[in-house]
């Protein structure tokens, strides 16, 4: 238990290193590279509470595919920098710090890091904790929850992956025709001439 | 990039074990952590580590974006396509249980199902917005 706490001190105050290292840094190429980090130290704290699943998807979409698609991203920014440095930055300060200082606050109101007794242990966790295994014969339950019980909020959330890869195909296909076209001169006349003409 | 040895030798040997990984952790889901979501992920980054490596043309030229399009488009579709077979077997939307005789084995059959379709839609779904993003006039 001790050790438990020290491990998960350490890794909050990474953590929150890594973040504060996000917001100062200049350089947009290392601000991408400490996200990636965050999203591992992330996945380590997953793991420390045994929520593998949910480890396994930080560290893949999180620290490992996000960062990818980031650092395509920045690598279609033109080259010359733009050096901003906006005045009055005393009101962002006090909203941010207010916000801050409120959703701290909220925090008081939760129930203890851990404890059994809360609403979301004694409702339906208990039910699946002992119908799972049995009903879908499936002994990984977070796959069984996931995929079954809750199948219409991942059949959401495929929506949402599948819609996000269909916007970012009609803005840049649409704003670069001829990223559009070059993709797609393998597929043949029908979409370069929908392209052309939008 | 392409210039790059000792990366080309060893980007070789991590991506089929890569793409490995990705496929135990889709059929391995129901057993260990994972499933179709992070399979997906899993599979479309050996692939991008391969479009880094050798180009995205090359990786393009073996899996057209067209082809990208079409999976995305059919891992939802067979998610939905599951929940509607369910339903004309007299069920709810998405009750695998009435997919096979015994409703366990319904269970089995309809959440493989499943997770295959976010599997694919996932995994094609990345490719296709590494390639909108990666590919850029002037860069190779």
């Amino acid at each position: 238990m001790m050790i438990e706490l020290i491990v998960n001190s350490v890794l909050l105050l990474f953590l929150l290193i890594v973040a504060i290292a996000v917001v100062c840094l200049r350089q947009l190429l290392v601000s991408v590279m400490m996200f990636g980090l965050y999203s591992l130290l992330t996945a380590s704290i997953f793991v420390v509470m045994l929520a593998a699943d949910v480890a396994f998807t930080e560290a893949a979409v999180g620290a490992g595919i996000a960062t990818v698609l980031m650092l395509a991203a920045l690598a279609r920014l033109p080259a010359e920098k733009e050096e901003a440095r906006p005045r009055g930055q005393f009101w962002p300060l006090v909203l941010v710090t207010a916000t801050g200082v409120l959703l701290i606050y909220g925090t008081i109101d939760m129930p203890g890091f851990g404890n059994a007794d809360t609403a979301a242990h004694r409702g339906v966790a208990a039910q699946y904790i002992e119908n799972a295994p049995v009903e879908t014969g499936i002994p990984n339950m977070v796959t069984s929850i996931l995929a079954s019980y809750r199948g219409l909020d991942t059949l959401g959330e495929v929506l949402v992956i599948f819609t996000a890869g269909l916007g970012v195909l009609l803005v840049l296909g649409a704003i670069h025709p001829a990223i559009g076209s070059r993709l797609n001169s393998q597929e043949g006349q029908s979409s370069d001439t929908q392209e052309q003409s939008g | 990039m392409t210039d790059y040895l000792i990366l080309r030798v060893t980007a070789k040997f991590l991506i089929p074990l890569i793409l490995l990984m990705g496929l135990y952790v889709q059929f391995h889901g129901e057993l260990g952590p994972g499933g179709g979501f992070q399979a997906g992920v899993i599979f479309s980054a050996g692939l991008i580590l391969y479009a880094l490596v050798f180009g995205l043309y090359r990786l393009t030229q073996s899996i057209p974006v067209f082809v990208l399009k079409v999976l995305s488009s059919l891992g939802v579709l067979l998610f939905a396509g599951t929940g509607v077979v369910a339903m004309l077997l007299g069920g709810e939307f998405l009750n695998y249980s009435l997919l096979a005789e015994n409703a366990v084995t319904g269970q089995h059959l309809g959440i493989f199902l499943v997770e295959l379709g976010v599997g694919i839609t996932v995994a094609s779904t990345m490719l296709l917005i590494f390639a909108v993003f990666a590919d850029q006039e002037g860069h190779d």
